[in-house]
């Protein structure tokens, strides 16, 4: 796609900080209420973290985020991304391979993956399509959280008190059995709650891993259980539980989305680094690039972390002690890493040869409770898992437009690899080849000639994802999806609603309700707002 | 992806439409020909054979088999005699219908339970203190029904003149070609019938031997298609399409109890403790709110229908199972059909409906959605009583 390096005019309606989904869906949402928008991106690229790169020629990765589902379905219809160009192919399977040679699959087909379940745990086998059921209906639940503003529970308008009645009428109206299991759903960890289903820790390994990742968390710490919920949200075409890969490549989304903006009129900008909001008496006026020429605008709407928004570009003597405080005890922490891989052939699993539709899903490499267990234990005491749990795509076995014809893109995704390491996380750099040898070591142990295969490899750390890709501590959701840090609490208590102190300075990304993920919601949702408020 | 079952060396050389349904994850027959009518005379006229095994089957044995049966059924098992089968359901701590299959008792202490859908991890639920073991025999057992009225002269034929003297509901051991297994007379037609419960290594002895020896009898292999024309005349009700598993339902409307369905026949209250029997007890006292019901359509009304649009009354072709509103006087839904057919043999347009108790008794007169050239009607549709096709050589 084809942007400009500087903008037009010296004055807009808004400038969006950070081209990132979420900064393009909130400027396409304003440039479509008829607003004069720019989006100011640092890098050649836009996207932010769901972005595509032919990082080796001929070879597309999804450097960063790599499979989409939690995008919600009713921006797609409002911005009509399918239009312009967003096309989501689902995944098929689960595919977990053992050690031992053995392997489990989960497939769409509920009969399918009955008789895999079975060789572990018949119990199990006929229990899961009841914790489906289950988690679908909390899914449901949560979606009615997840589509609007966070409530304030503080509030004495009377509209918000009339919002808040109906959220909480539609979890009284709930089955009492499914409340409680909401309020577990809140406070357990991921195994605890997996276990008021199941038996088998084989089965349990790969499906708590959903509530550990971009988390510094154990699949045994309280509290990952909500993470695992957040991940059963997922949603393509109107059905719970489908994840999917952007044909593309995951900058696919985005770049539907900034075709969406810019049909409205909005202006794209890329290489061109905002170095700082321009606030003056207590207001945001503009924006400060990095070679030191001003822009104006009636509003400025940030699309980086709450870190990098306050701590940043706003600048600590633009704001209070107490709203400073917060931020800074915002955690974000980030526990994971990504190992790209071009690949000169497909790479057979031993436990099952063959580029089947088994591989055509995510493959987990997280063959035991322990095991992730023992990688989360590297993690407390400050380095990479030895061992991590892996979770693997070839996309280019589903969508051969990402990839010469017969040889594969390899994203592999690995926690945990926290960016406050022991020596401090500027000696990442020194640790990167280090830590995707671990990466590549622990995958070759399933697949033999991996190694052989690899034309080229990627190694994205914590410290990269933070320094190339603007993501503070390298957290992949702009901070930790923990209760502390949900609803009304995000980024920061009573600044739940993309406004922030400064006035005239908005936030419309992951570091805001309802976090992170290729959502598009926070985008949504902060644009929305923002055209409320008769500031712009 | 569904696998074959033990007889599909057999029907995927016969089955010349490539007509398969997903059936339990297991590959089945929907028609053998384009069009199941050559299947459905057969049943009706002959003898109709048809592969059953992907039903789930479980071998419940042991000192307590019968008290453990008698606790999560709704009917106590243990009245049975051995070599009795009794059809019946189960449900939830709520009384909501779980599934509904057969029991049959093979010994004093082993009885053997089909079903729709897994049941293994509900029966294990409740299997703490009773002394017994619980087999999931789905895959071990290839089960082949054998229907119509040709059904007992071929049975006689392969498994011994005895056989013939098998009573309705009740099962035997017998051999076929040296195969030990085991014949009961039962089946999802309504009409003469059995089932062979047999190894599934035996499957394909077994199959042919049936087929051989049918074949004078017109024995034609059936599939699903025409079974379920057989089902509905039978006025049998079907896990999935006329109600839900208390399992599957999102929602608490969507549950039914067995006076609903029209199986309080099957639940014996006054007896001790069984899962689900306190709300039971409460629903037999107070009366179900719904009712399952036979409805027959009135043909006249229908003819006229398309007659104004001067076409012939079409109806479909085999049973149809999506579901069509009910309507009580001045247009008020009070329920929906959930699956019908025309009945070629009786010439009657049949239904299975879900409506409200006030207006389920016999006789009642309802209207019934029908679509003619893209628009919507009713017919009138009255009350009828099940099964619809009930032959004497059933029982006989």
């Amino acid at each position: 796609m084809q942007t400009a390096t500087r903008p037009e005019k010296r004055s807009y309606d808004a400038i969006v900080i950070g081209g990132g989904h979420n900064g393009l869906v909130c400027a396409a949402y304003l440039a479509r209420g008829g607003r004069r928008v720019a989006v100011l991106e640092r890098r050649h690229v836009l996207g932010g973290a769901a972005v595509t790169e032919e990082v080796y020629p001929g070879f597309k990765f999804s450097v960063l985020s790599y499979v989409v589902s939690l995008f919600r379905p009713h921006i797609i219809r409002e911005l009509d991304l399918a239009r312009h160009g967003m096309e989501l192919i689902p995944l098929e399977c689960s595919f977990l391979p053992l050690p031992n040679g053995d392997s489990l699959a989960r497939w769409s087909d509920p009969h399918r993956t009955r008789r895999e379940v079975e060789r572990f745990s018949k119990r199990d086998a006929e229990t899961l399509p009841e914790f489906g059921l289950a988690m679908g209906q909390l899914a449901r639940v949560a979606k009615r959280f997840i589509d609007q503003p966070a409530p304030d529970p503080t509030s004495l308008d009377p509209r918000e008190l009339w919002r808040i009645l109906r959220l909480g009428r539609s979890v009284q109206g709930l089955d009492a059995d499914l409340q409680y299991l909401n309020h577990k759903l809140m406070s357990m960890s991921a195994v605890d709650f997996l276990e008021m289903w199941f038996e088998s820790r084989t089965l349990m390994a790969p499906m708590s891993v959903s509530g550990i990742i971009g988390t510094f968390l154990g699949v045994h710490s309280p509290g990952s259980a909500y993470v695992l919920l957040h991940h059963y949200m997922g949603e393509i075409d109107g059905a719970f539980r489908s994840w999917g890969f952007s044909k593309g490549g995951t900058g696919g989304v985005s770049l539907a989305c900034a075709r969406a903006a810019r049909s409205h009129g909005a202006e794209l900008v890329t290489e061109c680094e905002v170095e700082r909001v321009l606030v003056r008496d207590g207001r945001a006026r503009g924006v400060v690039l990095a070679d030191g020429d001003a822009f104006e605008a009636k509003v400025v709407v940030s699309g980086c972390d709450p870190h990098r928004t306050f701590l940043g570009l706003v600048g600590e003597e633009h704001l209070e002690d107490d709203f400073l405080t917060q931020i800074r005890r915002y955690k974000l922490r980030g526990s994971s890493g990504k190992v790209n891989l071009a690949l000169d052939r497909f790479p057979d699993f031993s436990c099952r040869p063959g580029d089947g539709p088994h591989v055509r899903g995510d493959v987990a490499i997280a063959p035991s409770l322990e095991y992730l267990e023992r990688a989360f234990d590297d993690a407390k005491y400050g380095s990479f898992s030895r061992q991590p749990y892996l979770n693997v795509v070839i996309p280019s076995l589903v969508d051969p437009s990402v990839a010469p014809p017969g040889k594969h893109v390899m994203s592999i995704f690995a926690q945990y690899a926290p960016y406050f390491i022991s020596e401090g996380p500027e000696h990442w750099p020194e640790q990167r080849e280090a830590f995707g040898d671990a990466v590549i070591d622990t995958l070759a142990e399933y697949c033999p000639t991996l190694k052989d295969s690899i034309l080229h490899r990627q190694v994205l750390t914590p410290w990269d994802l933070e320094q190339e890709y603007g993501l503070t501590e390298g957290n992949i959701f702009h901070g930790e999806l923990s209760l502390e840090q949900l609803l009304f609490l995000r980024p920061a208590a009573g600044w739940a609603r993309y406004r922030t102190p400064v006035r005239n300075l908005w936030m419309c990304a992951a570091g805001t309700h309802p976090g992170g993920g290729v959502m598009g919601a926070p985008g949504e949702l902060a644009a929305k707002a923002l055209l409320r408020s008769r500031e712009v | 992806m569904p696998i074959p079952t033990p007889f599909h060396p057999r029907t995927s050389a016969l089955c010349s439409s490539l007509a398969w349904k997903d059936w339990a994850g297991y590959h089945a027959v929907r028609s053998y020909d384009t069009s199941h009518d050559r299947e459905y005379f057969a049943i009706r006229h002959a003898a109709g054979l048809i592969d059953v095994t992907p039903l789930f089957k479980y071998e419940v044995r042991g000192r307590d088999a019968g008290a453990f049966l008698a606790r999560v059924m709704v009917r106590d098992v243990r009245r049975l005699e051995v070599g009795q089968v009794t059809y019946l359901c189960w449900c939830d701590d709520e009384g909501k219908v779980i599934d509904d299959g057969t029991v049959s008792r093979l010994d004093e202490d082993h009885y053997r339970v089909t079903a729709v859908e897994p049941n293994w991890a509900w029966f294990q639920r409740y299997a703490r203190g009773y002394e017994f073991e619980l087999e999931d025999s789905t895959a071990r057992i290839a089960a082949l029904s054998v229907q119509g009225p040709n059904s007992r002269a071929i049975l006689a034929e392969v498994a011994g003149p005895e056989i013939a003297d098998l009573p309705f509901f009740r099962t035997s051991r017998a051999t076929i070609d040296g195969s030990s297994l085991w014949i009961s007379r039962t089946g999802y037609t309504g009409d003469l019938g059995y089932e062979i419960w047999a190894d599934a290594g035996d499957a394909l002895t077994v199959w042919d031997r049936v087929m051989a020896a049918g074949r004078p009898w017109g024995i034609e292999p059936a599939g699903l298609d025409a079974m379920d024309v057989t089902r509905v005349e039978a006025g049998f009700i079907m896990n999935g399409v006329d109600y839900w598993s208390a399992h599957h339902c999102p929602i608490e409307a969507r549950k039914s109890t067995p006076y609903e369905l029209g199986l309080g026949w099957t639940v014996q209250l006054g007896r001790g403790d069984f899962v689900g029997q306190a709300t039971l007890v409460e629903e037999w006292a107070r009366g179900p709110r719904r009712k399952l019901v036979g409805l027959e359509l009135d043909w006249d009304e229908y003819e006229a229908l398309f007659a104004a649009h001067d076409l012939p009354p079409e109806v479909t072709s085999g049973a149809w199972r999506s579901a069509v509103p009910v309507y009580a006087r001045r247009g008020r839904q009070v329920g929906k059909a959930t699956s019908g057919a025309w009945s070629p043999i009786l010439k009657r347009n049949l239904a299975l409906a879900d409506v409200e108790s006030s207006c389920g008794a016999l006789g009642s007169r309802l209207k019934f959605e029908v679509t003619v050239e893209y628009v919507r009607k009713t017919v009138t549709a009255t009350v009828v009583g099940r099964p619809f096709f009930d032959p004497e050589r059933k029982r006989a």
